[in-house]
């Protein structure tokens, strides 16, 4: 899908230019935009090793195991289905604790192993109630710091590169907060037709 | 709701200072754990660099050539009587199915509005805020081999136009 959008806008761009006289500025689109997509990547690492940087400490001192603890009770009341002793409930706790501090690569690994364990309580390739629920709420990813996006916003010399962390929480807070209604509501629909 | 600005900017270095002192009080080599969690952000960094020459090109073509002008100015009347701000459609639209493809697409409206404009916070809020349902359910879903996902597919787009509608009201609302 992505492949046939991003070969779209290019092919749609060349056409319309072809027949609105605007050739010129597509060519020299091309050559700068090109140059300073480099420019952006480059700037980006500063940023980005800093804040991998502090989130290994983090990890280390154990903030992320101190965050799981907190966010325990809370996750029992969502996945009703999972004994509470099960370690899928532990690994679906770090997957989300990775999220929340914007450890992406961190996560997959501790979500696929999230994944594997429901997986041993359905015993089936259909997926699970549990398992619709997990992906919900990855899906709208709950992020305390949006860092890409704010190193982005300082490449660009925003005057307040951070001013945009309570917004996107929010933001973020809401589309979670709606997975789970929203999940709620179609396994509802569901099990009544059954 | 200018408290919300003050929060964000404190956000971060307290963060730091708690992680800082925790790790100091705990003895731990906090320097060298510092390097050696960096040394990934270098390797993030080049990772996400031909995604970004790829999209952010494609983009400025469609936009340079007027094509994107156009669409917009189409879509603006009814989207801007919602109080949506057309230029961000685009962004909207792809945010659910490609993370790098919306990434560059943020990019490139930082780079034309400014990072401090309401479009700029917006793309920005939006960015950050959701992640991609498509690749999270393409992975997860995969790993494991589930054939049938049931309503998970559904859920997840709707909580993503949940986010967006969200990011609209709390933007306008915060920096209108």
């Amino acid at each position: 899908m992505v492949n046939v959008i991003w070969a779209c806008m290019a092919i749609i761009g060349i056409l319309y230019a072809l027949f609105n006289g605007t050739m010129d500025e597509v060519n020299e689109a091309i050559v700068e935009s090109a140059g300073s997509a480099v420019t952006l990547s480059i700037g980006l690492i500063g940023i980005l090793v800093f804040w991998l940087g502090m989130m290994k400490i983090a990890e280390e001192a154990g903030i992320l195991k101190w965050m799981t603890k907190l966010l325990r009770p809370l996750i029992v009341k969502i996945f009703p289905e999972i004994p509470k002793d099960h370690p899928a409930l532990g690994y679906i706790l770090s997957n989300l604790t990775a999220n929340l501090f914007g450890l992406g690569n961190a996560a997959t690994p501790l979500g696929i192993k999230a994944m594997q364990e429901m997986k041993k309580l359905s015993k089936s390739d259909v997926a699970s109630r549990s398992m619709i629920t997990f992906l919900a709420i990855n899906t709208s990813s709950l992020t305390l710091i949006p860092t890409t996006v704010i190193a982005i916003r300082m490449q660009y010399n925003s005057v307040s590169p951070t001013e945009i962390v309570a917004t996107t929480v929010i933001a973020s807070l809401a589309g979670v907060v709606s997975a789970v209604l929203i999940d709620r509501y179609y396994y509802k629909k569901e099990s009544r037709r059954k | 709701m200018s408290w919300l600005i003050i929060v964000s900017s404190w956000f971060i270095p307290c963060f730091i200072l708690i992680v800082l002192v925790v790790a100091t009080v705990k003895k731990l080599p906090s320097y060298e754990l510092f390097v050696e969690g960096g040394k990934e952000g270098v390797k993030l960094a080049f990772s996400l660099l031909p995604f970004l020459v790829g999209m952010i090109v494609a983009i400025t073509i469609l936009r340079s050539s007027g094509a994107l002008d156009a669409f917009i100015g189409l879509l603006a009347p009814v989207l801007s009587f919602l109080g949506f701000p057309p230029e961000v459609l685009p962004l909207a639209l792809i945010r659910p199915i490609s993370g790098t493809a919306a990434l560059g697409m943020t990019t490139e409206l930082i780079q034309t509005y400014g990072p401090d404009s309401f479009i700029g916070r917006l793309a920005s809020t939006m960015q950050g805020s959701t992640d991609t349902t498509l690749y999270v359910l393409t992975i997860y879903f995969g790993a494991v081999g589930i054939r049938r996902m049931r309503y998970a597919l559904k859920v997840g787009l709707l909580a993503d136009l949940v986010g967006i509608i969200v990011s609209v009201i709390i933007v306008t609302l915060v920096f209108g």
